[in-house]
């Protein structure tokens, strides 16, 4: 079935159980983003030390795909430097505007290319992309303080 | 005349339902709370201006101006028939969004002395349940004037609570704004005794009949508001073409909300004066060829008869019902039962995201709307992050629902809920 694309089992799993989804009192910047037109909203903290994310944790509400996203996104971009996370964020932008036409780098965005099949479906791509953008301006306030 | 109600054969009238749907399926439009779909001879009318008729009305002394402006002039007498109005009250807008901020701006932009103004201290009264059109215009109203908002609490079942009408509406009270009919959980709001109680202190009422006109008989003169609103497009008709209508006493006193050509008496370098309504209320080149498209959408649905349109809705919406209350784990939010509610039903699948039911419903063919319905206050109010909305019109029938209820139980296996 076309659905198949688009729930993988990766993305269900993250879904029933996502990571980071526990506010870390601590952080460098905090962000608050809504989705517009399907009321998604959601609460990201990032903590940043010399140049290394330190940790992501996040709150909020969405479907399934957001809520899985976000998870992929928060445990995939621990322990980078904000340089290699940014770029990271950037590949998987990319694959979402790929129209159905990317499968995705596992070694770059590993979770995150079950999510390839998001990108046939417009109505979506903001969905995944919600957590990310999260992160990506999170990581820019921390790098900037 | 119910057993010639044959959507069956009304779907034969708009030709989008020959559409293969995702999977092969055929359309199951249950979106019509959002938009109707167009009859063919909603789509020959606007044609046929375009082909036959097209000038800019009210302007030119050629024949084509003439016939376009008498198109136009006489899509505005049908529109008049359908809501029982003078044909003088009946405004063209290019929604209903446009018409209600041309009332609320009316308020604001009203010289000191008029029955218009608002000042710091008046009260503007809407409800929980009204769409962000019919909130933000009063909501911005108010804080450009002082004036204060206030509104309808709801009951849990999704009805207006009118416990506290009296403290609501006051001496204080300017105008009263709300909806016939909630585009998320289908309650129809008795409007009889707010009308009353707004008409007590001097106020006036503003209705919101996105909801209801499209769907039952609307007649202004029983209903006894002082302003209506409704959108073109959800009652079969083209986007782009909404109506205002309010009482022409009260129109040749409003401030225009859009000023320019057409909407003028006079004018000089330094001043203008307006013109009489409707032409007060219709600066520029109007929406034409929408205007007569919606006068065929009109005729479309008096030829159906409104009252028939209405029985059909409210038989269906009791089917419906009827199905949702053997799903285990399916809420419908807003009233179980069928009385004084229209046909939108809006529910919750636990343990499933709304986003994530219409996108399992659209492998079926199956339109509806997700999310908060641009009502996001009332989403709040419930506690609800959003609803799955099923709306329906003429062209459905107990098929629509009865595959409805089966993507509904796929989408409870594929989410293992």
């Amino acid at each position: 079935m076309e659905l198949d694309s688009l729930y993988q089992e990766v993305i269900l799993d993250h879904y029933k159980h996502p990571q980071h989804k526990k506010l870390n009192p601590s952080y460098t910047a905090q962000v608050h983003h809504v989705n517009p037109s399907c009321g998604d909203e959601i609460t990201l903290n990032v903590s940043m030390k010399d140049g290394v994310v330190e940790s992501v944790s996040w709150d909020g509400v969405g479907c399934s795909i957001s809520q899985a996203s976000t998870s992929i996104a928060s445990d995939l971009m621990i322990g980078k430097t904000l340089e290699t996370a940014l770029a990271t964020v950037d590949a998987f932008s990319q694959l979402m505007s790929s129209k159905g036409n990317e499968t995705g780098d596992e070694n770059v965005l590993e979770d995150g290319v079950a999510l390839a099949g998001v990108s046939k479906f417009p109505a979506r791509i903001k969905c995944a992309l919600l957590g990310w953008m999260a992160f990506k301006d999170a990581a820019l306030q921390s790098g900037a303080n | 005349m119910k057993s010639m109600f044959s959507p069956a054969e009304i779907r034969k009238d708009f030709p989008i339902f020959a559409k293969t749907m995702r999977g092969g399926n055929r359309l199951v439009y249950l979106d019509s709370g959002a938009t109707s779909q167009k009859p063919r001879s909603v789509l020959d009318a606007e044609r046929n201006f375009y082909e036959l008729h097209n000038a800019a009305v009210h302007r030119g002394a050629h024949l084509l101006a003439e016939e376009a402006s008498s198109e136009y002039e006489g899509a505005r007498a049908v529109l008049a028939g359908f809501l029982n109005a003078e044909v003088d009250e009946v405004i063209f807008t290019k929604s209903a969004t446009e018409s209600l901020n041309a009332i609320a701006y009316s308020f604001g932009n009203a010289p000191a002395n008029s029955k218009f103004s608002i000042k710091p201290g008046d009260r503007i009264v809407v409800s929980e349940l009204e769409h962000h059109a019919n909130l933000i215009p009063w909501q911005q109203l108010a804080k450009r004037t002082g004036a204060e908002l206030v509104w309808f609490p709801i009951d849990g079942e999704g009805r207006i609570d009118l416990s506290k009408i009296d403290e609501l509406i006051t001496e204080r009270t300017k105008v009263v704004a709300l909806t016939h009919q909630s585009n998320v959980l289908g309650t129809i709001v008795p409007i009889e005794k707010i009308v009353e109680a707004t008409h007590a202190v001097g106020a006036l009422f503003v209705l919101d009949a996105c909801q209801s006109a499209p769907h039952f008989k609307i007649d202004v003169k029983k209903l006894g508001v002082d302003f209506l609103a409704f959108s073109g497009h959800k009652a079969l008709g083209p986007t782009g073409i909404g109506i205002l209508w309010g009482r022409l006493d009260l129109l040749n006193h409003m401030e225009p909300f859009l000023t320019g050509g057409s909407m003028i008496e006079s004018v000089t370098m330094t001043d203008a004066t307006w013109a009489k309504a409707p032409k007060r209320f219709e600066a520029g080149v109007p929406n034409m060829a929408q205007a007569v498209g919606l006068a065929a959408a009109i005729k479309y649905l008096d030829a159906l008869g409104m009252d028939n349109v209405a029985k059909h809705e409210k038989d269906l919406t009791g089917y419906a019902l009827n199905q949702f209350a053997n799903l285990d784990g399916v809420n419908v939010i807003g009233p179980k039962n069928n009385i004084d509610r229209g046909s939108v039903i809006s529910f919750e699948i636990t343990g499933i995201h709304p986003h994530d039911v219409g996108q399992v419903l659209d492998q079926y063919g199956i339109a509806v709307r997700t999310g908060h319905h641009c009502a996001w206050p009332l989403m709040r109010k419930l506690g609800l992050v959003g609803t799955t909305r099923a709306s329906f019109y003429v062209y459905n029938d107990e098929s629509d629902v009865d595959s409805l209820i089966s993507a509904i139980d796929e989408a409870k296996k594929y989410f293992k809920v």
